[in-house]
């Protein structure tokens, strides 16, 4: 012992955390974020009651109750911690009922959850691992298991005269007719609990951009691709829809703010997310000029949730001053 | 007004508001000091006394060893105690000489009975400066602490033409930069000049962010007739004091990885290095203090203090009132970029800049989880790497593929973390991958 020790007072609190730099950290948690975005939703759902009665609830809770006890039963036979309020199987059965149409079954609701953890997430090793957006995997696999209940839809609460129970995106693949924007936008029309009030849509994600945590180059480029791609074909052939139609029709807005942009499966650099969304405004177009049914978006969302990887690996940044010894 | 920056990076909350109202204090004499002969980057000093020998206040008691190295000089009078191993705040004992003082009394002021003889700065030549900073031990008062004669000597092949004054200050908390701006501009002023001479440079930028309007107007008002010098106002946003980002914010130019801020033509310098060049040419004073702030919500009184260089940590919080019962974390430094402490003995540093006393509420450490792929600290890293690539090739031992990814590029700066929703400590990862490969790389060289 040196005599420096000797001289100082040993009454010293002792610290223990020692964890290195930084020492700040951001407030946000993976659960904290997983939370808010269900928070975010929470204008779609009032909007999905009010259009198709207080019933809708009952899906939502299905769905969400389901989610999570999917997630924990996998868990505990991996012997897994159980993430119970981790928020992120509420939010994926949230998202997955939200698809559905109004009034639809409640034991297929259930189906749909279960698959949407087990297969869409868990599957894959859990939280982080997965490549396709797993309320899309749920929703895709009713789609195919109950092709007549989940396109039968509901005439909305507040309809105008001329609305009718098809969504508007049927309205136009099959009789020709068009649906005014108005009211797809409000929400007073055919449609799915989520995606029927754009209004509400647009809320929730708007608030979600502005706290970062859905980064605004997934749906504007998604719009723009829409504008370029839907503009594209209504331009060769007015008969096809207009690109302010495609926007405001179906789940376009939702899938472009909640769905495309679910961190796991979407791309991590800022080009990556360009090529994503602009990609999916390509293949929603084609499918909903081209394709059998009426509605696309959560397709071209899974179709390019499969190309994911290879975006983030083409599309790697440079590395800073790198690009400029090169031109020397 | 409008501001520049650079891509990427995080706004984390400044607390600055908790000192920089605050002007410095002279901290009185310690009773002891420690003085670690390796408080700079390159080779440590060699000690010039031995244990019994008496010091005065100001003199050299380790000596430069080579170019790259800085004296160490006393900051008290009195009689060398031991020099040994002691513990510093790096987290490393280093050789350290311990130096009691003479007299008991509490506030003897700072005294500097080894003055070096004054110089005229008009008259003064470029090899004088150097010769003197050098004399003088100064070095960077930023983080790597490099001596500032090497700073001041490039490769003659080197075209410096611009000189850039950091006043960025972007670590949280820490306000000494911002009290010099206030409290020293014209020193400030007489210290850039004096480093524009040393290195012939005709530009001279003082680079501030503008959370600080009162720093850059009181200083853009005072070299409003001065000839090749400019105040630029910066974006506030951390880390917008990193070298890198401050030159491509003030020039446009990017340093390419592994390259020097003159290989652009820039030179940084702190705003605490050109206060102490001017000191040691115009006062003729070594440097034996550092400025520093004192602050967190764990310190029950922050301040900016003037502390003599080898006062422990101890003595500073002590000083300060001591510390709340809900703090948890003590760090040397910023917030950032600083280091934990857990022996409150290592003494406080020529460039040390900061002690933070930190309680739970600050540090807010919330549960890992699993990369969500969210690409946060993809968007963030003002380097353009890819962190959770990094971070997840460090925990692979793929440390071939890490050094692909540019592993050896990222500067530490602590932004991927801060900004990790799922809380994976990123750079800890990274910091482990990279000196893997930098020791991969020396292998390699040395076959
Ligand atoms: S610590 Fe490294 S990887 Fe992380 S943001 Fe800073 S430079 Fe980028
Ligand atoms: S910020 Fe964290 S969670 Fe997001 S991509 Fe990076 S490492 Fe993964």
């Amino acid at each position: 012992m040196t005599d420096t020790q000797t001289l100082i007072e040993p009454k010293q609190k002792v610290y223990f955390d020692l964890t290195t730099s930084p020492h700040l950290h951001s407030k946000w948690s993976t659960s904290k974020v997983m939370w808010f975005v269900v928070a975010a939703l929470i204008p779609s759902i009032i909007a999905a009651i009010t259009f198709f009665g207080w019933m809708q609830i009952f899906i939502i809770i299905t769905a969400v109750v389901f989610a999570v006890g999917t997630e924990a039963a996998i868990q505990s036979i991996r012997k897994k911690k159980v993430t119970w309020f981790d928020g992120s199987a509420a939010l994926t059965g949230l998202l997955l009922a939200l698809t559905l149409p109004p009034n639809f079954s409640l034991s297929a609701t259930a189906i749909g959850s279960v698959v949407a953890i087990g297969l869409g997430k868990q599957i894959f090793g859990g939280l982080g691992y997965n490549i396709f957006n797993p309320a899309l995997v749920g929703r895709a696999f009713l789609q195919a298991a109950f092709p007549v209940q989940i396109t039968t839809w509901v005439k909305p609460n507040f309809a105008v005269d001329s609305v009718t129970s098809a969504t508007p995106l049927a309205a136009f693949k099959f009789d020709k007719i068009f649906t005014d924007t108005v009211p797809m936008a409000i929400g007073n029309v055919g449609g799915s609990l989520g995606e029927t009030s754009a209004i509400a849509v647009l809320v929730g994600g708007i608030l979600l951009i502005a706290v970062g945590i859905v980064n605004w180059r997934i749906p504007l480029s998604m719009i723009i691709g829409m504008f370029l791609f839907g503009g594209l074909f209504w331009f060769i052939n007015p008969q096809n829809p207009s690109p302010v139609f495609h926007i405001f029709a179906g789940s376009f807005l939702f899938g472009a703010m909640f769905m495309a942009t679910d961190w796991v499966t979407s791309p991590i650099t800022n080009k990556g997310m360009w090529i994503f969304g602009l990609g999916i405004s390509l293949v929603l177009v084609v499918i909903r000029i081209y394709g059998g049914l009426p509605e696309g978006v959560m397709y071209s969302i899974l179709f390019m949730n499969g190309f994911v990887p290879l975006i983030n690996r083409y599309t790697k940044p440079t590395i800073f001053g790198v690009v400029k010894e090169e031109k020397k | 007004m409008s501001s520049k920056t650079f891509h990427g990076g995080v706004h984390p909350k400044e607390y600055k508001e908790l000192t920089e109202h605050l002007a410095f204090e002279i901290f009185p004499q310690p009773q002891q000091i420690v003085l670690p002969l390796s408080q700079h980057l390159g080779k440590e000093a060699k000690t010039l006394v031995k244990k019994g020998d008496d010091v005065k206040a100001g003199q050299m008691v380790a000596q430069a060893e080579g170019f790259v190295s800085a004296p160490v000089h006393s900051s008290v009078a009195g009689k060398v105690m031991s020099v040994g191993k002691e513990q510093t705040s790096s987290g490393f004992p280093k050789d350290s000489i311990i130096i009691k003082r003479n007299g008991t009394i509490e506030s003897e002021s700072l005294t500097n009975e080894f003055r070096l003889s004054t110089l005229n700065p008009e008259q003064i030549s470029p090899d004088e400066i150097r010769e003197r900073v050098a004399l003088a031990g100064i070095v960077g008062q930023g983080g790597a602490a490099f001596p500032t004669s090497v700073k001041l000597s490039p490769p003659k092949d080197k075209v410096i033409d611009v000189v850039i004054l950091n006043g960025c200050e972007c670590e949280p908390y820490l306000t000494r930069d911002y009290r010099f701006m206030m409290e020293r501009p014209d020193d400030l002023i007489s210290g850039l000049k004096l480093i524009m001479k040393a290195l012939g440079v005709k530009r001279g930028v003082i680079g501030i962010e503008n959370n600080k309007p009162e720093a850059i107007e009181l200083l853009t008002n005072k070299i409003k007739y001065e000839h090749g010098l400019e105040v630029v106002s910066l974006k506030t946003k951390y880390p917008q004091g990193a070298e890198k980002m401050l030159i491509k914010a003030v020039t446009g130019k990017e340093v390419p990885p592994g390259k020097l801020p003159m290989d652009v033509g820039a030179v940084i310098q702190n705003i605490g290095t050109a206060i102490a060049i001017h000191d040691a040419i115009v006062k003729g004073e070594v440097l034996i203090t550092a400025a520093l702030t004192v602050s967190g919500k764990g310190i029950k009184n922050p301040k900016n203090l003037i502390v003599p260089v080898g006062t422990t940590i101890q003595t500073v919080i002590d000083y300060c009132g001591g510390v709340t019962d809900d703090s948890v974390k003590i760090v040397v430094g910023g917030p950032m970029m600083g280091t934990a402490q857990f022996d409150l003995h290592a003494p406080v540093m020529k460039a040390t800049s900061g002690i933070l006393v930190l309680t739970k509420d600050e540090v807010a450490e919330n549960p890992e989880t699993p990369c969500l792929r969210c690409g946060q600290c993809v968007g963030a890293c003002p380097l353009n790497l890819m962190p959770t690539k990094l971070a997840r090739y460090s925990q692979l031992n793929r440390f071939d593929d890490a050094e692909g990814a540019g592993i050896t590029v990222c500067m530490e700066c602590g932004t991927c973390s801060y900004t990790c929703p799922a809380n994976i400590p990123l750079v800890q990862w990274i910091r482990l991958g990279k000196q893997k490969v930098l020791q991969m790389q020396k292998e390699r060289t040395a076959k």
